[in-house]
This record gives C-alpha cells, sequence and structure tokens, in this order.
C-alpha cells in the first residue's frame, strides 16, 4: 500500500480510452463498477467536446460480483453495436475486472459472433501499466488488428506513394496541446513537400489503417505514445520511424534533418538546410529572442523542470542550450523510461529526479528556490504556495491547458509560444533588471506576508528601511538569506550594514 | 423494493442501470471539511485516486484531509499483510495530521478481495488510539450521495448513548441541552430553556454547510424545537448523544440506511417528512416535526407566502417550462416536486435508487403538488439507461435537462439546455432562505439564453448526431 494525495499519470483504462476515444466510430465499453465513468466527464469538460464520449460501462455490481458478468458484457457489446454500428469496440477492462477474472476474452469471441463491428479485448493490465504505457499498448494493439484483418483479407497496400508520405502517430485526446501540435507537424509536412498519409489514432478511422504500410516513414512527436506501433510498422515493413520530438530550434532542426535522411535513403532527393535556414533566423522568432537583451536578463537565472518525458526533456534542452538558463534540477514521472530522460538531460541540468511523489518534488522546489518552475498542474500549485511562477508544460493538466486560440509546443510555431510561456514565467528579465538597478518601486510599509513572526532574529528600523528597497518578488528569498546569514554568523540584528553583507556574502 | 405495493399514482420504472453517477468515495470531499478533526483514507485503485483527484479539482490542492490508501499488486495477492500496511500507513497519518477520527473507506476492490475492513478496525483502533471508522462506500453497492449515508450509518453507531450527568444536573430534565450549552451560566440557560417546547429530544441527521445548519435550527427553534444534535457535527469529538426513543429526522433523501440505523440500531423514532428543499418542503418538512411533537405551527404560511413572492423575478423564468433529471443524486424527487410548485412540467424524474419508504413522505407531497397545479404526474425512472433517456430527450424536446457532466456539453451542442446535476449536491439548497439558490442554479441556462438569443447558434454540431 501507498499513501497518495496526488498522481501524475492515470489508471491504464484511461489511455485505452484516450486512444479508443480518438479514433472515429470507435466505441469503448469498459468492464467497470458504477461511477469508473469519469472518463466521459474530463472528455466533455477538458476538451470541450460537443459529441458524446463513445464510451459506455458494462455496469459490475452486486450481482456480476455473486454470479459473473455472465451475458452481461455480451448484450452490452450486441447492443451497442446494434445502436451506434461502430466499426469496433473495444473492450476495456479496469483493476476491478483485473482483480476479477473473468474471461473477457471469451466475451469478446461470443460477441463477435453476432456484431457487425469489430470487437477487441484491450490488453491492458490495470496493476502493470499506467495511462501512457497503456495508450501505447492499445494503439499498436489496434493496428496490429486491422493490419492483420487487411493482409488476410489482402486488402493490405503495400506499395509506397509516389511522393514521400508519412503517418504521424500518437495524436489523441486529451493529450497536452496535440491538436494545435497536429496542426503544426501538418503544415511542418506540408512546408517539407511531404504528404500526410495517415494521422492516428485522433479523427482516424481504422478502416485507413490498412493504408498505414503506404507511408515512407513514421513521425513519432512523442516519446510516451506511439513508438510500439512506429516499431511494430518498422518490424513488418521496414518502415523507418522519427522519433526526435520538433520541440525547440535545435531539435526541430534535428527532427527535419533525420526525416531528410529517411527519405533520401528512399530515394528522394530533397534538401532541408535552406529551409531551416530561413525557419531559424526569419519565421521562428525563438533564435532572436535568444540574442535580444531580454533573453540576456535572463542568463544563469534559475529554473527547475518537470513533466513527462517528451516535454520535460525537450524543456530542459531548450532553456539551457537555447536560452542560458540555469536548469538545477529536470525531473520526469515515467519512472519505467527513465534510463532515456536521463540520457537526454544529464548534460543539460546539474541534476535529475525521477519520481512519482509530488511531495519530493514539492520539497525539491522548496530546496533550490528556483526564479522560475515548469511542470504540471500540481507544480503551479507548489509555486503558488512559494511565490514562484510557474509555466504549465505537461499534463496532469486542467481545463486552462485546453486553449481554444492555436499553441502548439511543436514545430516552428512552437517555438514562438514556448519562448512566450518562457519569458512571462520569469518575472520579465528586463523588469526585473531595471528594478534592482533602481532598488525597486515598491515602497509599501508591508514588508513580506510573513513579517518576522516566524523569525527569531530582530530587524531594525534601517534595516527594514532597506529589506523595502528591494523588489517584492525577491524580497522574500533575501529576507530568508540574510536572516539564515545573520543566524550563522549569530548577530542578534539585522541592519542595514548586515543586510549589504549578506549581499556581498550569500550573495542575498 | 422495501415496502410492499400500496395504492401510487406515480409511475414507477426501473431500467437497465446504465446511467453516469459519480463515485460514493466523492462524499469525502464533503465530509472532510464538515467534520473539521476527521482524516479519510480511501482503501482503493489508482481508478479511485484519479476520480477524486479530477473531481475535486482545486481542493485537492489545499492540503486535503484525506488520501488514498492504493493498492498495489503485493496487496491484491495478499503477498503484503494489509493489517501491517493499514498501520504504517495510519500511523503516519497520525504523525503529520494528528485527527480524532480516521475513517476508512471502503472500494471496489476491498470489496472484491475481502479485505476485512470491519475486522481490522477496532484492532488497528486500540492499538493506535483513534477510533477507526469504516463506511463502504463503493461502486458495487452505491451511487454518489450515497457515500455520506454510508458513512453517517458507521458513525451513527459512534454517538454517544448516554448524557453525561452530573451531581447537580439531576434535576434536569434534558441532559442534552446542558452539555450544549456547557460553560453557560445556570441562569441563561433555564432562561433559555423556556423559549423551547417540552419536547422529547430531536437529533437532525444529514451533513449541511453549517451556515444552513444553523438556519435550519432556527427555523425550528421559531416553533419552539430544540435541535439536540447533528450527525455529523462539526467535530468527529461532539458526535450527538443518542438515547433509545430520541426523534431523528432526515435532510436529505439519500439517507435511507444512516434512518434504518438510526432506528434499528438506536431505537430511535424517525420522523418520516419532506425533506427541506424549496419553501414547500421546509414549510413542510418543519410541520411534520411540529405534528409530531404536537405542537401547532405559527407563522409558516406567512412565511412561506413571503418567500414565494421574493422569488417571483425567477419563477416566471421557468412557468409553464419542462424539465428533465437524468437522475444521478437523488435529490431528483424533492427538486422536482419544488419545481413543479413553481410551475414547471416534469417530464422524466430519473433517480439511482429509491426507497419508498424512506421517501415516502415526499413522494406524497410530490403527487399532491402535482395535482394542485394540475401537473401531470411524471414517471420516476429508477435505474435509469442514459443512451435510452437521450433518445427520450430527443423526442420530448425538453426546456431543461438537469444532468451530469458528461451529457451536459454534447446536449448542449444539440440545443438542449442543461443545468449540471452536481451543483445541487454542492450548493447551498436547504431551507427557506437558499430556495433562491436553487432557482438560481435552475434558471441560469435559460437567463443565458436570453443574453444571448437572436445569434442563431442553437445547434453547433455538423452532423446530427446518429441515433
Amino acid at each position: 500500500m501507498k499513501l497518495a494525495y496526488w498522481m501524475y499519470a492515470g489508471p491504464a483504462h484511461i489511455g485505452t480510452l484516450r486512444i479508443a476515444s480518438s479514433f472515429k466510430n470507435v466505441h469503448a465499453i469498459m468492464h467497470a463498477p458504477l461511477g469508473d465513468d469519469y472518463f466521459n466527464v474530463m472528455r466533455s469538460m477538458l476538451s470541450r467536446e460537443r459529441n458524446f464520449t463513445p464510451v459506455t460501462t458494462s455496469v459490475v455490481d452486486r450481482n456480476v460480483l455473486a454470479r459473473g458478468s455472465q451475458e452481461k458484457v455480451v448484450d452490452n457489446i450486441t447492443r451497442k453495436d446494434a445502436e451506434e454500428h461502430p466499426d469496433l469496440i473495444v473492450l476495456t477492462p479496469t483493476c476491478t475486472s483485473s482483480i476479477l477474472q473473468e474471461d473477457l476474452h471469451n466475451f469478446v469471441e461470443r460477441a463477435q459472433l453476432e456484431a457487425k463491428g469489430d470487437v477487441i479485448l484491450a490488453d491492458v493490465n490495470h496493476y502493470r501499466y499506467n495511462e501512457l504505457q497503456a495508450a501505447d499498448r492499445t494503439l499498436q494493439q489496434i493496428v496490429q488488428y486491422y493490419i492483420e484483418k487487411a493482409r488476410k483479407k489482402g486488402e493490405l497496400v503495400e506499395g509506397k506513394t509516389a511522393k514521400p508520405s508519412v503517418n504521424i502517430i500518437g495524436i489523441s485526446t486529451l493529450g497536452f496541446h496535440h491538436q494545435h501540435d497536429c496542426t503544426e507537424l501538418k503544415k511542418l509536412m506540408g512546408d517539407l513537400g511531404i504528404e500526410v498519409n495517415t494521422v492516428i489514432p485522433e479523427g482516424a478511422s481504422v478502416n485507413e489503417l490498412k493504408k498505414m504500410p503506404q507511408a515512407w516513414f513514421n513521425l513519432v512527436p512523442y516519446r510516451e505514445l506511439g513508438l510500439t506501433t512506429a516499431r511494430y510498422l518498422e518490424e513488418q515493413f521496414g518502415t523507418p520511424y522519427v522519433d526526435i520530438t520538433p520541440m525547440g530550434v535545435v531539435e526541430t532542426a534535428r527532427c527535419i534533418r533525420k526525416i531528410q535522411q529517411v527519405i533520401n535513403a528512399q530515394g528522394a532527393d530533397l534538401e532541408y538546410e535552406d529551409f531551416i535556414n530561413e525557419q531559424t533566423l526569419h519565421v521562428s522568432q525563438a533564435a532572436w529572442f535568444s540574442r535580444s537583451i531580454d533573453c540576456q536578463n535572463l542568463t544563469g537565472k534559475k529554473a527547475v523542470v518537470f513533466g513527462d518525458n517528451t516535454h520535460a526533456a525537450a524543456l530542459t534542452k531548450i532553456l539551457s542550450r537555447e536560452m542560458g538558463i540555469h536548469v538545477v534540477w529536470a525531473g520526469t514521472y515515467c519512472k519505467y523510461d527513465a534510463d532515456w530522460f536521463r540520457e537526454q538531460v544529464s548534460e543539460y541540468c546539474d541534476e535529475v529526479l525521477i519520481t512519482d511523489d509530488h511531495g519530493a518534488i514539492g520539497d525539491a522546489i522548496a530546496r533550490v528556490e528556483p526564479s522560475a518552475i515548469f511542470g504540471t498542474q500540481m507544480e503551479r500549485h507548489v509555486g503558488k504556495r512559494l511565490d514562484i511562477p510557474c509555466g504549465v508544460i505537461a499534463a496532469p493538466i486542467h481545463v486552462q491547458n485546453f486553449p481554444i486560440g492555436y499553441k502548439p509546443f511543436l514545430g516552428y510555431e512552437g517555438t514562438n509560444q514556448i519562448t512566450d510561456l518562457i519569458y512571462n514565467s520569469f518575472t520579465l528579465g528586463m523588469e526585473d533588471h531595471l528594478l534592482e538597478i533602481f532598488g525597486g518601486h515598491d515602497t509599501k510599509e508591508v514588508i513580506t506576508k510573513g513579517i518576522s513572526a516566524d523569525s527569531d532574529l530582530s530587524w531594525t528600523k534601517d534595516g527594514q528601511a532597506e529589506l523595502n528597497k528591494i523588489p517584492g518578488f525577491v524580497r522574500g528569498k533575501v529576507k530568508r538569506n540574510t536572516e539564515k546569514f545573520a543566524r550563522d554568523r549569530g548577530f542578534k540584528e539585522i541592519n542595514a550594514e548586515v543586510l549589504y553583507a549578506a549581499k556581498e556574502a550569500v550573495g542575498a | 423494493m422495501t415496502v410492499a405495493q400500496q395504492p401510487e399514482a406515480l409511475n414507477f420504472e426501473c431500467e437497465t442501470g446504465n446511467y453516469h453517477t459519480f463515485c460514493p468515495i466523492s462524499c469525502v470531499a464533503w465530509l472532510y471539511q464538515k467534520i473539521e478533526d476527521s482524516f479519510f483514507l480511501v482503501i482503493g485503485t489508482k481508478t479511485c485516486g484519479y476520480f477524486l483527484q479530477n473531481a475535486m479539482g482545486v481542493m485537492i490542492f489545499a492540503e486535503p484531509r484525506y488520501a488514498m490508501a492504493e493498492l498495489e499488486e503485493g496487496d491484491i495477492s495478499a503477498q503484503l499483510n494489509d493489517y501491517e500496511e493499514l498501520k504504517r500507513l495510519c500511523l503516519q497519518i497520525k504523525r503529520d495530521r494528528n485527527p480524532s477520527v480516521i475513517v476508512w473507506i471502503g472500494t471496489c476492490t476491498t470489496e472484491i478481495i475481502k479485505m476485512d475492513l470491519e475486522g481490522l478496525a477496532p484492532k488497528l483502533e486500540g492499538e493506535l488510539g483513534i477510533p477507526i471508522v469504516v463506511a463502504r462506500a463503493n461502486g458495487l453497492d452505491y451511487a454518489f450521495t450515497q457515500g455520506e449515508d454510508t458513512v453517517l450509518a458507521a458513525m451513527a453507531n459512534r454517538c454517544p448513548d448516554k448524557a453525561p450527568v452530573t451531581e447537580t444536573d439531576k434535576n434536569e430534565r434534558n441532559a442534552i441541552s446542558k452539555l450544549l450549552n456547557f460553560g453557560k451560566k445556570k441562569e441563561e440557560v433555564v432562561q433559555e430553556e423556556s423559549e423551547y417546547v417540552d419536547h422529547p429530544p430531536l437529533v437532525l441527521f444529514g451533513s449541511l454547510p453549517d451556515p444552513v445548519v444553523t438556519q435550519l435550527t432556527l427555523e425550528l427553534k421559531k416553533q419552539g424545537i430544540k435541535v439536540s444534535g447533528w450527525l455529523p457535527a462539526k467535530r468527529f469529538t461532539e458526535l450527538p448523544v443518542l438515547e433509545e426513543g430520541y426523534y431523528v429526522a432526515g435532510v436529505n433523501p439519500f439517507l435511507s440506511r444512516t434512518a434504518t440505523t438510526l432506528m434499528r440500531r438506536r431505537k430511535c423514532k424517525l420522523i418520516g417528512a419532506p425533506f427541506p428543499i424549496g419553501p414547500d418542503g421546509t414549510r413542510a418538512w418543519v410541520e411534520k416535526i411540529c405534528s409530531v411533537f404536537g405542537i401547532t405551527p405559527k407563522g409558516l404560511d406567512e412565511r412561506e407566502t413571503q418567500i414565494w413572492a421574493g422569488l417571483e423575478e425567477y419563477v416566471k423564468l421557468i412557468r409553464g417550462k419542462s424539465v428533465f433529471f437524468m437522475g444521478d443524486n437523488l435529490l431528483e424527487v424533492s427538486l422536482a416536486r419544488f419545481l413543479v410548485r413553481c410551475g414547471m412540467t416534469v417530464l422524466e424524474i430519473g433517480i439511482p435508487y429509491m426507497d419508498k419508504r424512506y421517501q415516502a413522505a415526499e413522494l406524497a407531497l410530490l403527487e399532491q403538488t402535482c395535482k394542485e397545479m394540475g401537473a401531470p404526474l411524471p414517471k420516476i425512472v429508477e435505474k435509469p439507461d442514459n443512451y435510452n433517456q437521450v433518445q427520450r430527450i430527443y423526442e420530448l424536446k425538453p426546456d431543461l435537462v438537469i444532468t451530469g457532466m458528461a451529457h451536459a456539453n454534447p446536449l448542449e451542442a444539440r440545443g438542449i439546455n442543461t443545468k449540471w446535476s452536481v451543483e445541487f449536491t454542492f450548493a447551498q439548497i436547504h431551507g427557506f432562505g437558499n430556495a433562491r439558490d436553487i432557482l438560481e442554479l435552475v434558471t441560469r441556462p435559460l437567463r443565458r439564453n436570453n443574453s444571448l438569443k437572436d445569434l442563431g447558434w442553437d445547434k453547433l454540431v455538423k452532423e446530427e448526431a446518429k441515433i
């Protein structure tokens, strides 16, 4: 047993449901007790869906417990088949069905005899996988099912398309800015002269899956979702995949160069260097931002980064490599894929943190007192408590992270969006700098919110007056550091002299 | 059903039970706030945790006094010892939070693996020195607000059964009021006593926000009725005394287990009344309590009339309109009854579970209200089937659908007005003073429509949904 208040990745069935409900005309039936269909609420509220979420429950109640589901699951599948005529019904196990150990395979086989659509059982064990792993597996499972089905029927289209083409794999419902990323990636492919063969799973029909082998390569923008599918397609059809996330200027260029290599190896003769150069220097503002005075003032400022593998790794590289910001630690909650994360960020931060314990993360933030946090909604709340600004870069997320405006994180427009996010999170670099030079314009009597109440030290009038001149947003920190300095050296009182001595000694 | 057939005009149906509702463990969200010295430990899986985390929204960040005891594979396969594991976690809770009670919420998983929480609790309670209350608020058996019912039923067993009587107080008839007035001077107590009619002790049950508790308590005081205690109280250490023969009355329609426990285990007498939701319900509730104590209620007529007059600006927005309850929180019958009184037509009352005995007075009032208002008697659909309901909604085109979040946006996109049902559980809706809040909620979509009308943006789905 584990005492837990907050979790970063959801249970396995959420991952399966995200995949199923991303496809068009696919229905998921959960084998679960009443109240486990909370996914419908999230999808309806967070992504403001206009349509009913195609997820229903075959309810596990006392009767099921006593006698087994018997006909219930089969009836629910065939009923849904008749009502909505989905192409595919995905029977989704939950934690409850994991321990009931009913023969769901058998139910699927029996339902398949009657149902017009296809029926499969999602192969995910609640106790082994989390939301992200389950989503990755389910996507691969559905792709494999339809590839094999097409192969059996001789409908598989194996020849490549005439022009270079790509499958974009891993865009899904409730994903962090996935919709906007998808648009940006399609645009980028258009600019590169690459046709988009399919985008899965979001908005795709399962009937399209048989044409996936036609693509010249697969693009997997997110580390967490789609790699298993890409590897499967590589193994089956030799289709190469590109798994460099085009997030940030440098990584976007790397991704494009990799694409160039992959398609030129198949006989194309495309050269993207000019495109990269033009985009980097003139379309994306991120490179220019790095040179600007604003960014110069961010140099060496401390930040911490926490999130899923994809976003935390990319942000760490952007902060460190593209903006000269000091990333004290970078962390991920994808413990199952921790080695990859370490390898990606080790050279860009002082310390790597692998944990899914939000308490440990909160403590680590308090310990380093960064100027800004880039994390999930949980870190945003830690930031609120500690009075440190936070930019949200990864799920878990709230409704405000499903913006209506166009806000991709990927591609060249993504670099602009990320620049804004980073810059606005730090207390405006230039303003901060000027305030430091002029000693602040905030001369209210209130010094800090918790004035000396928790302190064993007294501040003299002139000490307070000096402290008062320090800009509000760093005042608490200066106060703490000065007091620590004074305590260490046995000062009973803090006057202006001690304050400045502390500044000289420890940079308070 | 719990009761034999009685002559009914209301039409009861039962569907498949395929409907959306909150898991009953959600009750921790309001109960931990209500019982200030409690800590709620939900013993379940990631699924439960994920639900709580998402459903509680911002509350989760406010260092809540609840947590998950997340079961891992070793717990399921009994490789780990339940007792040792729970002891470890509860010790940590005791150390970090020092609560006066730890409430264990049993879930579907603890049911299926038959974890003997009721057996483990007394043992650990002895070792830990903190009371441990066990409530099985799981989705196998219950829906949403019924979670509170399971917790309160368990708490009912913890209420002291004897008022402590000291030497000097022996001549006092009502020892509980002494207890409540602890610390006051004797003269004051006596004086205050005189404001009340002499009646057997009355304890109310149901968790309500403190301001509502005060309002309802004062409402009864106006009739000379003294509320000797509430289950639950603000603190676990202040649970009311329940002696054999005490009277009890429910304030919410979903408390049937608590009522049963109070009657059977604590030998209390249940006052079966409509619930104090809406001015009509509040009046009927007060009247019923008065009648049991042989008191002639005073001034209720004027009070109700006055409240209705104040509501007219809202009532005129909904008069003559139709409403459809999809059903998810068991408040449906009381709300429907109030809305019929407001002049609405209720097309369907979906409800997770219908205890015809506990809700008897409320059902009778609904029927009577329909007759008086000349409204058709609604059909009551227990364990509804949301899919079928949506088809009926397409057919009936109600002016308002009261439903959960899963259906609200899709229905709105199809031009059907909705109100999120869960808000009725969290808003203050009891007593005369809060009737306005109910109508504030009910009329919100209609007022929104008034602001947005003439824009021609009713239906916002491209292809009409396939039926």
